[in-house]
């Protein structure tokens, strides 16, 4: 590693040095990078799968059977409330890896908490919202626009639940093992799914609820 | 292995670059991020509850509002970047960006042919439970 060798073929950041991408002269890559690299992989066919039910609900919106159209079921109040909270847990979340970056016990813990009560505020307004729209009879069995709605959002919202239980988990880790390398690498993994479902919900809030309220 | 677990030509997806000053890193990278997102949310909302566009390009600006926020949360919240470490997350990025198109994309363009083909008995049928 001490011959600066200047690449011609490497471009960007750097401009060259002793180290190639992509061709394996520098060995094999780390257990960080692969690590995250396939939970990259995982995450675009998780989006994927999104964008089935997406294409689902861009399909049938419209279909309400002689049932409640978007225009009367959702108010922009509890979506905006929704946004924010996530919005800011992906923040917290992107914080505490910054935290644990730097070997910060207390403000990683503290921002992961904090990743948690957003995310299950953002939990408990949709479960709230699930609920009033099925007390006013507009269950999922009602039309095909409703099913389409009620697979898109609680596929998102199942992801939300299952991804809290895993925060749990990794705040206990954190809490028992420490800075470990294996614990680092699944926070990475943990901070990668929020903030892929941060997106996901943009994508959310765009196609269902605001085009749904729109004049 | 150092104490963080890098490589020099790779970067994990959502890590920093190993090297060099990265444009949207550390905390900074963050508040940055959520000013922006919080912005382009805002001017979604304001989309529709205010007379600033033409009515039916709504849902253009809401789309474009939409993909502009995706963006910046790969870039500031993901650490997306076009650097030579980041070449395998970007082009896997790239492939699933081109699948989800094609479902969207293919399933809403079919499906609005065969709805425009089907009108006469979709209005037969209008009514029925």
């Amino acid at each position: 590693m001490t011959a600066k060798a200047q690449d011609p073929y490497r471009m960007g950041r750097g401009g060259g040095g002793d180290h190639n991408t992509g061709r394996g002269e520098g060995g094999p890559a780390s257990k960080r990078t692969t690590v995250g690299y396939g939970f990259w992989i995982y995450l675009l066919s998780d989006i994927i799968l999104f964008s089935g039910f997406f294409a689902a609900y861009a399909v049938l919106a419209k279909q309400t059977a002689g049932g409640p159209s978007p225009h009367e079921l959702f108010g922009q109040g509890r979506v905006a409330l929704e946004t924010a909270a996530l919005l800011l847990s992906s923040f917290t979340c992107g914080l505490a890896g910054v935290a644990a970056e730097k070997r910060k016990l207390v403000p990683a813990q503290f921002w992961l908490l904090a990743t948690g009560l957003l995310g299950a505020v953002f939990l408990g307004l949709e479960l709230s919202e699930f609920a009033e729209m099925i007390g006013k009879g507009a269950g999922p069995q009602r039309s095909a626009f409703l099913s389409a709605f009620y697979g898109l959002v609680g596929l998102h919202g199942l992801h939300i639940a299952v991804g809290l239980l895993w925060l749990g988990t990794m705040m206990a880790q954190l809490w028992v093992k420490g800075f470990r390398p294996q614990v680092l690498r699944r926070l990475m993994c943990f901070n990668l799914f929020w903030h892929a479902l941060d997106i996901v919900w943009v994508g959310i809030f765009t196609m269902v609820y605001l085009m749904g309220v729109a004049p | 292995m150092s104490e963080r677990e890098t490589d020099s030509g790779d970067t994990a997806p959502g890590d920093e670059a190993a090297e060099g000053e990265e444009f949207a890193g550390g905390t900074s990278g963050y508040v940055v991020g959520l000013g922006l997102a919080a912005l382009l949310t805002a001017a979604a909302f304001a989309m529709v509850n205010l007379p600033l566009v033409w009515r039916p390009a709504i849902p253009m600006a809401l789309v474009v509002l939409a993909i502009a926020q995706m963006g910046i949360h790969l870039v500031f919240f993901l650490h997306v970047t076009t650097g030579p470490d980041n070449t395998n997350n970007v082009l896997a990025l790239a492939f699933g960006t081109l699948v989800v198109l094609l479902l969207i994309g293919g399933s809403v363009w079919i499906l609005a042919h065969l709805d425009h083909n089907m009108m006469p008995m979709g209005r037969q049928m209008h009514g029925f439970p």
